[in-house]
């Protein structure tokens, strides 16, 4: 058995891309992952990748702002130390209106990024898992373990049908940046 | 788009030209003047630190001038980079794809100038945290969240992180294909700053989810933001404040303004960036209508608040009018009704609205016009007080000149910085763009027989007419 880990083919198309990835799956490889210098409509689909459920955590972020920003309204104005100004309520509820609205947009949006950055890895500092360096450039990547798919000669001539411009076969699973 | 043989590698190489090479002659020059500008800056809110701000004009009866004007001036300014970045993105306007990066990171700096102008108005600068509702030793006493003032520091903070975040989730797939050209060091920061981006199918998944809904809060958001600034005034009972067509009358005026600031912009970042290919002649049409839309919006509002001044029956408010239109201060009254009622409309006609020379001075007499309207309202209102025997006029001082002339500074070498070390234009979403509108595609599809003849045509003759970014060859391309 040889040393090679992935196999990628190259692509510098995308329509060729999802070309390479119905001829795989025609041939029942199962692919590992694709890599994109830009979003691909419609490649989620094809890959059988779940739709994200991240709208629901911003809207749970979302609604927890709101709850956070009446409380700390409500509590330093109503309940902590009410206050007579000009004899107005000290539950003003219009009056809490901006500021409840802030809170909530600003949780949203921090809890919502802060979701995608926790489930994607990603982080200041993070070694980054790419396996091929021209796939944030000009190449849109098919990577296919290659332990799970033994026919290397299938797969290579399948990519290259399909349009490859390269394929690799790569015995380290990232890239090296050191 | 336009331009031939363009691919996927040449649309990086384009883009990162600046960033991976050394600075051209022009950049040093511009980032100089910008830096001496920010140190005047320096000096000059060092100097308000440091004696109070008795060192401005002000005086008793005037007791808010040049620094809330330079204030809104700057948060309006920034209110046009989120427009272009989620608006536009909600509404699948993909033309912003081209400039909505550099935008945001207008957006982003004109935010941080306003802001200094909010901690430098204070006096006490160093208890700028009292704004905020934290525990404190008096009681705990906490803020008046009646207070619109209140409202603005949640607002302008908001806007602040959530425009920083939406800028920067968007840098990270640019900031890796920095990083992934580079080597040495320099690959070593922008792989830290690239969080270890590798764009696989489920990193952009959820980005292109991420950015819509940022996109979807952000819309509200900077509409309030602007509401919010203009009940700092409506709220309070100062003749020429007091009224409730401040919110929509100020975030049209922003929203004017910004676009202006972009267009000043673009127009040097296209020709000293060479990126004429990408920010077209469509950009700088599209965004000539909607400074003529808005300014004709800020136009009604002006005479709206005249006729209502007059309608109201109300002395104080119609004196308050006519003190603007015929008082001491009428000068910059009329330099804010020529720079933002008149000019705008010239963008009716065609030849003015395709001329780079003509909208790139167009778009800075917009912003001086938007600069006085803020100019006019803060000041003519307060001048002419209650009390006839407190009535005065307002004298800028040095201060007050070089903490404005420098806050342009300091964002002028902010914007500079940006373009030297991270990408200008948002590289993967113009990606998107090669094979669905660059003139690239639809020369081929032309070819292909994919439209009517008189649509052929018609585009034929749109882009002969205006574009300077595409040759004679390219229109005789177009046919089948």
């Amino acid at each position: 058995m040889s040393n090679t880990k992935y196999i990628i083919g190259s692509f510098a198309d995308p329509d060729d891309l999802m070309h390479g990835i119905d001829k795989l799956q025609a041939n029942n490889i199962s692919i590992y992952d694709c890599f994109t210098p830009m979003p691909i409509h419609g490649i989620e689909a094809k890959l059988g990748v779940k739709p994200s459920r991240l709208p629901i955590a911003a809207f749970c972020f979302g609604a927890l702002g709101t709850c956070l920003g009446f409380s700390l309204l409500y509590y330093t104005m109503a309940y902590d130390w009410p206050m007579n100004i000009g004899g107005k309520p000290s539950l003003p509820l219009p009056n809490f209106v901006p500021v409840t609205f802030e809170v909530t947009i600003l949780l949203c949006a921090l809890g919502m990024v802060a979701t995608f950055f926790f489930r994607n890895h990603l982080f200041p500092g993070r070694a980054p898992r790419v396996m091929d360096l021209r796939a944030t450039d000009d190449r849109f990547i098919i990577a296919i373990d290659a332990h799970e798919n033994a026919d290397h000669a299938l797969i290579d001539s399948l990519l290259k049908e399909a349009g490859a411009v390269e394929v690799k076969y790569n015995e380290r699973k990232y890239v090296s940046y050191e | 788009m336009t331009g031939k043989g363009i691919t996927y590698a040449q649309i990086t190489d384009d883009i990162l030209l600046p960033v991976e090479n050394k600075p051209n002659k022009a950049w040093w020059i511009g980032f100089i003047v910008a830096a001496l500008g920010a140190m005047l800056w320096v000096v000059s809110v060092g100097y308000t630190f440091w004696t109070g701000i008795g060192a401005w004009g002000l005086n008793k009866t005037v007791g808010w001038a040049w620094d809330i004007t330079d204030f809104v001036w700057w948060v309006g300014i920034g209110h046009a980079g989120t427009l272009i970045s989620a608006v536009l993105l909600i509404f699948r306007q993909n033309w912003r794809n081209s400039i909505n990066r550099s935008a945001e990171a207008m957006t982003i700096f004109a935010v941080i100038c306003a802001a200094t102008y909010v901690v430098a108005h204070m006096g006490r600068p160093w208890l700028a945290y009292w704004i905020f509702p934290l525990p404190n030793q008096f009681g705990s006493l906490w803020v008046n969240f009646n207070s619109p003032l209140v409202w603005d520091a949640f607002a302008i903070s908001t806007y602040f992180t959530v425009s920083l975040v939406f800028w920067y989730c968007g840098l990270l797939p640019d900031i890796a294909s920095v990083r992934d050209r580079a080597s040495g060091l320099k690959q070593k920061i922008y792989k830290v700053l690239s969080f270890g981006w590798n764009g696989s199918v489920k990193t952009w998944q959820r980005f292109e989810i991420v950015s819509l809904i940022l996109a979807g809060i952000s819309t509200p958001l900077v509409l309030s933001v602007h509401t919010i600034v203009s009940m700092d005034f409506a709220t309070s009972v100062i003749p020429g404040w007091h009224t409730t067509i401040f919110p929509p009358y100020f975030v049209a005026g922003a929203i004017f303004s910004g676009f202006a600031m972009v267009q000043t912009l673009l127009l040097i970042l296209r020709k000293v960036l060479n990126f004429e290919h990408y920010i077209t002649m469509f950009h700088i049409e599209s965004m000539n209508k909607i400074i003529m839309v808005t300014g004709s919006i800020v136009g009604i509002a002006y005479l709206t608040e005249l006729f209502i001044a007059w309608y109201s029956g109300s002395e104080y408010e119609m004196y308050a009018f006519a003190n603007r239109v015929a008082g001491p201060y009428a000068w910059a009254y009329w330099a804010m009704m020529t720079c933002n009622v008149i000019s705008p409309q010239l963008f009716w006609f065609k030849k003015i609205r395709t001329s780079i020379p003509i909208s790139w001075v167009l778009s800075i007499v917009v912003n001086i016009g938007m600069w006085f309207e803020r100019f006019v309202i803060i000041v003519t209102s307060l001048h002419r007080d209650y009390l006839p025997s407190s009535w005065a006029m307002f004298y800028p001082t040095w201060v007050d000149v070089g903490i404005f002339v420098g806050s342009i500074g300091l964002f002028f070498t902010l914007f500079l910085l940006f373009v030297r070390f991270l990408p200008a234009i948002a590289i993967a979403e113009v990606k998107l763009l090669l094979k669905s509108s660059s003139l690239q595609q639809k020369t081929k599809l032309v070819g292909e027989g994919a439209f009517p003849a008189e649509q052929v045509e018609y585009f034929r003759e749109a882009l002969a007419s205006k574009y300077d970014s595409v040759t004679e060859e390219d229109i005789n391309a177009l046919r089948k």
